[in-house]
């Protein structure tokens, strides 16, 4: 067996694959976020519960109507999606005229009742939600065993990040909403409903957070506390890639995801702070991010 | 502005939460406390230990209360509610809040073993009764006990005894530790490292994951399995605990011959885990509801106030806890008990109790409760029969070998 400095190289390359799986989740939640910023200059402190009502969503489907993994891996953005769109309506959109601040203010607020909610319905500990069929089981790569399902939740992350970053960076929709952005008093004169656009990618970072949840759901138990454990370190991730670019959270998750992942290894204790350390980094070099633009 | 790590729903709610108590307790004169007994059940409410403790352990004293009889003896009792918040400052602040404003006579439960130290010395400090069920740290019979300090339900000496020893027994002679990077963890892997070298078995290595914070243990678990040791003990609790052994059957850890010590499992974890992925877990309760007719029976009339959840040793340790109590209660009258928590402490000590939930329970001097422990393997899905139907039994360890002998716990009591 060889050895990359002092750690068998077996071992390391199985930890570089379960960086990037983590990765995985980090690019997943991010990018709804970097969405919702990017496009609407909320700082959505609510994505971290809608990520969990995404799981929550996924197990009832199975619970009490018997619908299973894959078409809730549909229903579940859909009906979160529906549930954002709704938030978005009555109380989002009356504040961005304020400071950034009222909105992270109320969607903290928001995350707190929602979470509350579901603790009390449901406790603490969590739910049971099963790997499908199709995809239990693991493949011996030969220097790890690596389950079926983390191998189909990084190959889905990648497509759904790429999908998304080229319908907002390539196609005419992603065009008008970056105009939106950009000056929405001229884009509402060439005759596009704005506040109905803002609503529209308001609900699809919702439902990217559902999505990135039913994914997340047979990984780790479906509990109230679920969000809150990822959020914190997805705005890490998305503030060292640069508020909004979307291209930049997806490359930050990833890469976040291999600095933890090697971390685990040479110094676990700090596994739970590097991101932290490359954040205060990157903002002492880089104020505006990796790939963001200096204001 | 704070560092980005405390920026928790809990953190930013700290200061209001402190304020919690004084919503929940319902404020009267000092002249009526005097009359009545008041307990403070001080647990967690809205974190990761609220379904080891919370509503349940609440639904426990209620029913102890009804058990016990004492309101027809003409004792009224108080209940009052706080949530630590798994914050030993705001655990400390509470109990000395109730001894001081409230009267409060005796507080019961406290999960987590920092606010579990930080509150007996309060209760020591004020003379209140401190029963604690909750906590795992077999300090507070050892260099923390007190004379006002009773250790009900378990600690990590008997779980790294009990469950450390067995799967020595059944050929796990060399370890590594998966363990939470804190006062628990590192003293039940201390416990059970104790264990395994005088059963012969050996080391080969450990990790301390950070806590609260880690969800994914994946890494850990290949880092253990490269160790190639037998048995990966997990010092941890709560849903590190469930997420480690999720993830061992989903990387393969299991599958390949690795065992899994749990050493302190719930039956609220088995539940949130489902059988499938706990099955062939060894764990030690002290308490199971399918044990005999007398813990189905009590655990009838708890899930009655419970919304039909099945209490946990944690919260049946809270009902015998109480129901003890108020029996020395009655036996002393109240206002004596209410006196002084340590004459009352003694008093209980002299005393053996019988309930439904754990049979015969006496008290040490250094306030350990012995009663029997039980070695549990989680059942597969076939061998279940119905909801809640988790364990099948593997041993009993009698109640003067389950716990730590009194010499070896360095209680200042016990040589005064």
């Amino acid at each position: 067996m060889f050895m990359i400095f002092g750690i068998p190289g077996p071992l390391l390359f199985g930890q570089l694959l379960l960086g990037l799986i983590n990765g995985a989740f980090y690019a997943l939640l991010s990018l709804g976020l970097a969405v919702i910023f990017g496009l609407l200059n909320i700082i959505n402190f609510a994505h971290g519960s809608l990520f969990m009502m995404g799981a929550f969503a996924a197990w009832i489907l199975l619970e009490y109507l018997g619908i299973g993994y894959w078409p809730a891996l549909i229903l579940s953005p859909l009906i979160i999606g529906a549930f954002g769109l709704l938030l978005e309506k009555t109380v989002i959109s009356r504040l961005y005229k304020l400071d950034h601040l009222y909105g992270l203010l109320l969607t903290f607020g928001l995350s707190l009742i929602i979470e509350g909610l579901f603790r009390n319905y449901y406790g603490s500990s969590g739910m049971p939600y099963q790997i499908p069929p199709a995809l239990s089981g693991a493949t011996d790569l030969g220097f790890m065993f690596m389950p079926n399902y983390r191998g189909w939740v990084v190959v889905v992350a990648v497509v759904v990040c790429f999908a998304t970053w080229l319908v907002i960076e390539k196609t005419r929709l992603g065009a008008t909403l970056r105009a939106a952005t950009e000056n929405a008093p001229m884009v509402q004169a060439f005759g596009v409903n704005v506040p109905r656009l803002v609503t529209l990618t308001y609900a699809a970072g919702v439902a990217l957070a559902a999505f990135a949840g039913v994914l997340a759901a047979p990984i780790y138990s479906v509990n109230p506390n679920m969000g809150s454990n990822f959020i914190i370190v997805v705005f890490a991730v998305v503030v060292i890639g640069g508020m909004g670019s979307i291209l930049g959270s997806i490359l930050t998750g990833f890469m976040l995801g291999v600095v933890e992942g090697l971390t685990k290894v040479f110094y676990p204790q700090g596994s739970a702070t590097v991101i932290f350390v490359v954040m205060v980094i990157v903002l002492l070099m880089r104020p505006a991010g990796l790939f963001g633009k200096a204001a | 502005m704070t560092p980005i790590v405390p920026i928790t729903r809990r953190t930013l709610l700290g200061s209001t939460a402190a304020a919690l108590p004084t919503i929940l307790a319902p404020r009267r004169g000092r002249a009526q406390a005097a009359a009545g007994i008041k307990i403070g059940v001080l647990n967690d409410m809205s974190g990761p230990y609220r379904d080891i403790s919370g509503p349940v352990s609440v639904a426990c004293v209620r029913q102890a209360i009804e058990d016990s009889g004492v309101v027809a003896k003409g004792i009224a009792v108080d209940v009052l509610v706080g949530d630590h918040q798994n914050k030993p400052d705001v655990g400390a602040g509470i109990a000395r809040q109730w001894a001081d404003r409230d009267g409060v006579d005796m507080i019961i439960d406290v999960p987590n073993s920092g606010v579990a130290l930080a509150v007996a010395g309060v209760a020591r400090e004020k003379d209140k009764v401190y029963i604690n069920s909750n906590a795992g740290t077999a300090d507070l019979t050892g260099p923390a006990c007190a004379p006002t300090t009773l250790h009900w339900t378990y600690d990590t000496w008997m779980l790294a005894h009990s469950t450390g020893g067995a799967m020595v027994k059944q050929g796990g002679t060399s370890w590594f530790f998966i363990t939470a990077d804190y006062a628990f963890g590192h003293a039940l892997e201390r416990d059970t490292t104790a264990f395994v070298k005088s059963a012969g078995g050996t080391v080969l290595g450990s990790v301390a994951t950070p806590f609260p914070g880690t969800t994914d243990f994946s890494s850990f678990l290949l880092q253990a399995q490269a160790s190639r040791a037998k048995v990966i003990g997990l010092c941890n609790a709560g849903s590190d605990t469930t997420n480690c052994i999720k993830q061992a059957a989903e990387f393969g850890v299991t599958s390949g011959g690795t065992k899994l010590a749990g050493l302190l499992v719930f039956v609220s974890d088995v539940h949130a885990l489902g059988l499938k992925a706990a099955a062939g877990l060894v764990l030690t309760e002290t308490f199971y509801w399918d044990l005999n007719d007398r813990t189905r029976a009590v655990t009838k009339r708890i899930t009655a106030k419970s919304d039909g959840v099945v209490p946990g040793m944690g919260q049946a340790g809270v009902y015998s806890g109480a129901l003890a109590y108020l029996r020395t209660v009655a036996a002393m009258t109240a206002p004596v008990a209410k006196a002084s928590g340590a004459k009352t402490v003694e008093r209980m000590k002299t005393m053996t109790f019988d309930d439904d939930a754990f049979g015969t329970s006496t008290i040490r001097a250094d306030g350990r409760v012995l009663h029997p422990a039980y070695l549990f393997e989680v059942k597969t899905p076939q061998e279940s029969h119905g909801a809640w139907d988790y364990y099948k039994l593997l041993a009993t360890i009698p109640a003067d070998q389950a716990f730590r002998p009194l010499t070896d716990g360095g209680c200042p009591l016990v040589h005064a």
